[in-house]
């Protein structure tokens, strides 16, 4: 008889095993039982983890990938376009693992298609909800070409890369849409909403927040594959991206500064409560530590101090949409909201999941472009010259 | 403006919860002794402190539940009730996060929830006849009429027990008007009610956001289409640039030579 070879078990591998095996034992909970039996939710608090993390988390994340096609197509930097392929990937991966998530969360999943055909224009869920429908399709097409190109199917890359501005065109409009009604989603709440988060700029300050954090996430990601696939780092480019992060954070800055003013939140800031300890953890690691450290060149230049600063955004973004998910809405409901320790399986699930299939596709597809010295001469040959200059040129 | 309501006059009613038994019996829900607002219980009489306070929808002029809800579940009726249809709905509980009186309540525990609430006794109404809970009430703490003649009820009642009558009509004003208004002898959130409510219908907040997108799309659009267009002249232009100031270079290297 022949043995079986037993696979090496990392570390790593081992905490996946354990979440997978936690995350489908929740599945079947939550699909045989209900709500009720898998989550904390109750009447006096409908949106949890779930929504919080999985939804509002996830989807601005996912922004990298919107944030890079603009960059590459629309602004015509064409030296970004090394690391567009893997953050398209992040991105497509993160709306079908958004979409994945709102299947557990959702009452009635079998449902989920109904905003196709039953309208509501009034709706800021309606909007969100034909956008991320849209602009998932949009990531589908931009993901496809990797496929077509494995698959040697030369006559639908080519149809795709015809219609690519009109595409780009189209994912930047969603994604500034969508992004952005994520904080609309709770302009209708202002008596609920804890002061120190309810403002009417709120879809200004989710859509900031999300152009900040998709180039972290894409150099996180660009970090973690880097020591996965033992490849090099496109440091110089992701230390321009890191300029956009910064620059974000820093509209978003003026404007929550401007929001404390107009109401008058310093009472409310300036006690020792809950709330005011969440603000401050979420405002300071999510917005004016990052804006110190990347506005550094030499942070910026350094491959750990880039990996640090830009994983310190995405802790502070992460805490943000938490907060006003969750922190913002204790006190109005008196709940004592904490997810069961079922909902954070599945969410952990999701992850792993989402990490699992980023590795596989990864390895299978042409996500990471092959040669670095060959890529380093063609961006050379393309290298734009700053506006300043070319009108040196001209006079 | 909606036909029908219910006016609530708490200094009347004395906690005999015929109403919760009779809107249960119309629901099938099973009769609790909880007396709160839950997916069994459409219709509740709170205690505070003595103080009897009867609960249900209050059937909003301008609902939230029904502007948040992504497939148009929820629906302001002509006659004025709420009304919900679960066969619409994909259970993403907006309704419930929004609404201002906290009445959409959810069936956490089955496998095909339903957000439940009050429906003003839709089809009751519909053949002429008046809500359960107002007919099972024998203090006439719940009276059913035309909005119009029951404002104009609270206002002579008001008029008439100045000492009884804290002097507002909960409803008139708040969120824009609902069909069920209460009359008591103190401010409302005082008995249970948040405090804060708006006098605006609250889908106000989200109509100013959403109102600028159809024009943003076409601004947008353009704008990107216009930024696509410049910059890749300007790169047009810079490679061309180049390729001249190479033919320059090797024109003077050919002249050197």
């Amino acid at each position: 008889m022949k043995r079986i070879k037993i696979p090496k078990l990392t570390f790593w591998g081992a905490v996946f095993w354990i979440i997978i095996v936690l995350g489908v034992y929740s599945t079947i909970v939550r699909f045989t039982k209900g709500l009720g039996a898998v989550t904390n939710l109750s009447d006096k608090f409908p949106w949890g983890l779930w929504i919080g993390f999985d939804v509002l988390c996830g989807v601005g994340l996912a922004a990298g990938g919107f944030v890079v096609a603009a960059a590459v197509y629309i602004f015509n930097l064409e030296e970004y376009k090394s690391i567009l392929p893997s953050a398209i990937l992040t991105a497509f991966l993160g709306y079908l693992l958004v979409i994945f998530a709102l299947l557990y969360d959702l009452g009635k999943p079998w449902n989920i298609w109904h905003p196709i055909i039953m309208w509501n224009p009034e709706s800021v869920m309606f909007e969100v909800a034909w956008c991320v429908m849209l602009y998932t399709t949009v990531l589908a097409l931009e993901f496809s070409p990797m496929l077509f190109q494995k698959l040697r199917l030369e006559t639908p890359r080519k149809i795709i890369k015809s219609i690519t501005i009109p595409l780009v065109v189209a994912g930047v409009i969603l994604s500034t849409l969508h992004q952005s009604s994520l904080g609309s989603l709770y302009l209708i709440v202002p008596e609920k909403l804890y002061p120190i988060w309810y403002s009417s700029n709120l879809p200004y300050l989710f859509f900031l927040s999300a152009v900040a954090v998709g180039p972290a996430m894409v150099t996180i990601e660009s970090y973690l594959s880097s020591r996965a696939f033992r490849r090099e780092i496109e440091l110089h480019i992701l230390s321009k991206l890191a300029k956009v992060t910064a620059v974000a954070l820093m509209v978003y800055f003026v404007l929550k500064v401007e929001d404390i003013v107009n109401y008058k939140l310093f009472p409310y800031i300036f006690t020792f409560n809950y709330e005011a300890i969440l603000f401050w953890l979420e405002f300071v690691i999510g917005v004016i530590v990052p804006i110190i450290l990347l506005v550094n060149p030499k942070i910026r230049a350094s491959k750990k101090g880039l990996f640090v600063a830009q994983f310190i955004t995405v802790l502070g973004f992460i805490l943000n949409r938490l907060n006003v998910s969750i922190t913002a809405l204790e006190n109005y409901t008196q709940a004592g909201y904490f997810p069961k320790w079922t909902e954070i399986s599945i969410t952990l699930f999701l992850v792993a999941l989402g990490f699992a299939a980023f590795r596989f596709i990864a390895k299978n597809l042409p996500v990471f472009p092959p040669e670095i010295e060959k890529r380093k001469s063609l961006s050379e040959g393309f290298e734009v010259i700053p506006v300043t200059e070319v009108f040196k040129e001209q006079n | 403006m909606s036909k029908y309501g219910i006016l609530i006059d708490i200094t009347r009613c004395i906690g005999c919860y015929a109403c919760e038994e009779a809107c249960a019996q119309r629901w099938g829900n099973p009769v609790t002794e909880t007396h709160q607002l839950s997916s069994i219980q459409n219709t509740a009489v709170e205690d505070h402190d003595g103080i009897y306070v009867p609960r249900l929808c209050m059937h909003c002029e301008k609902p939230t539940c029904a502007s948040v809800c992504p497939v148009g579940a929820f629906q302001k009726t002509k006659l004025g009730p709420v009304i919900y249809d679960p066969s619409k709905c994909l259970g993403c509980r907006y309704c419930m996060q929004a609404c201002p009186f906290n009445i959409p309540k959810y069936q956490w525990n089955k496998t095909n929830p339903k957000v439940t609430k009050c429906d003003m006794c839709y089809d009751r109404i519909k053949n002429g006849e008046v809500p359960a809970c107002v007919e099972a009430c024998p203090a006439e703490a719940r009276v059913f009429g035309i909005k119009e003649e029951l404002i104009e009820e609270a206002n002579r009642r008001i008029k008439e027990n100045p000492e009884t009558y804290y002097p507002h009509i909960f409803g008139l004003k708040e969120v824009g008007g609902t069909s069920v208004l209460y009359l008591a002898d103190r401010p409302l959130h005082k008995l249970g009610f948040k405090a804060g409510i708006p006098e605006i219908p609250l889908s106000h907040f989200t109509e100013q956001i959403m109102s600028k997108i159809p024009n943003y799309i076409f601004w947008g659009g353009t704008l990107l289409f216009g930024i696509w267009w410049i910059t890749k002249r300007r790169d047009e232009v810079q490679r061309l640039q180049r390729k001249l100031k190479e033919m320059e270079e090797s024109n003077k290297k050919g002249d050197e030579k």
